[in-house]
């Protein structure tokens, strides 16, 4: 089975401050890190590995030279080879280039059985660009993936909704994104790590894969952003205190005084 | 000091393995506080990415890296968790390294593989209630009968020994001899005859499990004496060079915990209207600390090159375990100091870091025993 796992580097979030003047993200030494869900999507494809014979997992990113040591992660974590997506072309591109980008890495990649992608990534949040490969490539998706298992030549697999759950059996090759509560990642192998600096890391130019200038970058993405802001802090909440009766009367009360009822 | 980018990745994979398993559990603190043994799914994780066996070679699957990498691991570990690396290092070097010079390939097989997996837990049995630092006063003695040695005697403050599988053991084989009459044995402890004292009720590391190993009359096979007859003291002493890299990169972990807290601290509490990083006095003492912290690092990571490349680490080792040590206690005073009373309550990582401090100047070689070291190989 061949299995390739679509990855992002990205800023931890958790480290992300906000230039209050320029309302945009300030980037200076904020670490770079497997973007969480990405990380889900691998540990899945590791797991199938882990459970049957002739599994090769290949990790594809899209971004600049700095996210081969991301790849390199991956390798550590147990992934047989990665691919970098690299050139200026593709600066800019919004999900839409991106997955312009991916498939057509993916497309000269060749044959895969499943490929990974993780709900979405902590810097834009989007959910965008795995759906949009799996259209690019013509194959079916099924988004959310909160647990699955693999039948003979079909996935079986756990979609998560906002109150509930479907199951959905579908055949390969197909594209599944992964939610963190699908699974929990695993570490880095001490021993992988050395071997992970030993495999060479391909990197696909505009010039190496199947699309032209025109369908990636900054020129080809019809995305446009209006305003980025950060959301204001509310107020401190207010606790109203007394007996049941009289704490919903205020309620009320407050309510309508604000309008809101 | 300029790190290669496979120990780049060692560092940020064991970081990450201990935000998660230990900052974001809170395991260190409940293992001090609340006596809990350190859980088996943790140990289990240590050996799965092989934070456990840096060293050991692959074929006996270990991780089949460098003492650089051994460092780092030991470095972030014992950062997060002083009796996590303490618990490795009792492993990954007391009881690996004899195993890896001076084991044959069946000895290398039947323990050094289980080892380097965590399927099996070694101990490394040297101290005597009469013989630590002076290995030259062992009393326990292994008397050859036929096929087999009959080990009788005791060792005191073995880390891991209360649930240990097997201990690497020096005893006298030949009396009158001093050093040269040592030997050293593999010995199992579902053998009759070996049983383990009681759980030392220790004021740090507390996470840790130690006893006294007892041997009455417990029959070792001849194929269980680790290297040559009477060459007992070589193996240690040879284990103990390499083997202090690991404790001194482990002091540098604790002495960077403490410099982490006493940061974190002063710059959230405010006295006379201002953060106590403010103040001059604060400033200075912290610059003091992360350079001292610093300097013991070059120490550690120098000793752990030298190995690497081959060359004894003797002197270096020596110097790097005593200065990180002394470093970690001083730090660990300092930064307990600049948390004032909140820092004598265990409601702040510091009290516990402060503690575990303590055992760094002590065991596998005192400071003092360091000095002797130190000394020894320059006035000779």
């Amino acid at each position: 089975m061949k299995i390739i796992v679509c990855v992002k580097q990205v800023p931890d979030t958790t480290e992300v401050k906000i230039d209050k003047k320029t309302n945009t993200l300030i980037r200076e030494g904020v670490p770079s890190i497997l973007n969480p869900d990405d990380a889900n999507a691998l540990e899945q494809a590791l797991a199938i590995k882990d459970s049957m014979e002739d599994v090769h997992i290949t990790v594809v990113s899209m971004g600049p030279p700095q996210a081969d040591v991301m790849l390199r992660e991956c390798l550590a974590m147990g992934a047989d080879d990665a691919v970098l997506v690299s050139d200026r072309a593709f600066g800019g591109s919004d999900t839409w280039a991106t997955s312009n980008a991916i498939a057509s890495a993916i497309r000269k990649i060749g044959e895969y059985d499943i490929i990974f992608a993780g709900r979405q990534a902590i810097d834009g949040d989007t959910a965008q660009v795995g759906p949009q490969i799996s259209e690019k490539l013509d194959i079916p998706q099924i988004t959310y993936v909160e647990g699955m298992e693999i039948i003979g030549d079909k996935v079986k697999v756990q979609r998560q909704l906002e109150d509930g759950y479907e199951i959905i059996e579908a055949s390969m090759p197909i594209l599944l994104t992964a939610v963190k509560e699908l699974n929990e990642p695993r570490h880095m192998y001490i021993d992988k790590i050395f071997d992970a600096y030993k495999k060479e890391i391909p990197v696909f130019s505009i010039n190496d894969v199947d699309i032209t200038p025109e369908q990636v970058g900054l020129k080809a993405s019809p995305t446009r952003v209006f305003r980025s802001f950060t959301p204001e802090v509310k107020g401190q909440g207010e606790i109203l205190q007394g007996s049941e009766k009289e704490v919903a009367a205020r309620l009320v009360s407050e309510f309508k005084n604000a309008h809101i009822i | 000091m300029i790190f290669k980018k496979e120990h780049e990745l060692v560092r940020k994979s064991i970081k990450d393995f201990c935000e998660r398993e230990l900052y974001s559990t809170d395991l260190a603190e409940k293992m001090d506080r609340e006596g809990l043994d350190m859980p088996q799914e943790f140990l289990d994780k240590l050996a799965k990415y092989k934070f456990i066996c840096p060293i050991v070679p692959r074929e006996f699957s270990g991780a089949g890296a460098d003492y650089v990498s051994y460092a780092i691991i030991m470095e972030e570990l014992s950062r997060a968790d002083a009796s996590s690396g303490t618990y490795v290092t009792a492993g990954a070097s007391l009881v690996a390294l004899p195993l890896i010079n001076f084991g044959t390939p069946e000895q290398k097989e039947k323990y050094l593989k289980p080892l380097a997996e965590g399927k099996k837990v070694g101990a490394f049995g040297l101290t005597e209630p009469g013989a630590g630092s002076d290995a030259g006063a062992t009393a326990t003695t292994a008397i050859l009968d036929g096929d087999h040695y009959i080990l009788n005697g005791r060792k005191c403050w073995i880390t891991n020994a209360p649930f240990c599988d097997f201990a690497i053991v020096t005893a006298v084989t030949e009396k009158g001899k001093g050093a040269k009459g040592i030997s050293t044995f593999i010995v199992e402890a579902g053998w009759e005859g070996f049983s383990r004292g009681a759980h030392e009720d220790k004021m740090g590391i507390r996470g840790t499990r130690t006893s006294d190993l007892i041997f009455e009359n417990v029959k070792v096979p001849k194929e269980n004496l680790l290297g040559k007859e009477g060459k007992g003291f070589v193996v240690m002493m040879n284990t103990l060079e390499a083997g202090r890299i690991g404790v001194a990169a482990q002091a540098v972990g604790v002495a960077q915990s403490a410099l982490d807290e006493a940061i974190k601290y002063t710059k959230e509490r405010v006295q006379f209207g201002k953060p106590l990083s403010a103040f001059q006095n604060t400033q200075f003492t912290i610059a003091d600390m992360a350079t001292k912290v610093e300097a013991a690092r070059l120490l550690v990571y120098q000793a752990a090159q030298l190995k690497d490349n081959g060359e004894s680490p003797a002197i270096a080792s020596s110097m790097a375990k005593f200065y990180a040590a002394e470093v970690a206690n001083e730090v660990a005073y300092k930064a307990l100091q600049l948390h004032g009373g909140y820092g004598y309550v265990k409601d702040y990582r510091i009290e516990r870091i402060y503690r575990d401090a303590r055992i760094l100047s002590i065991y596998e070689g005192t400071s003092q025993v360091q000095q002797i070291v130190i000394a020894g190989k320059l006035l000779k």
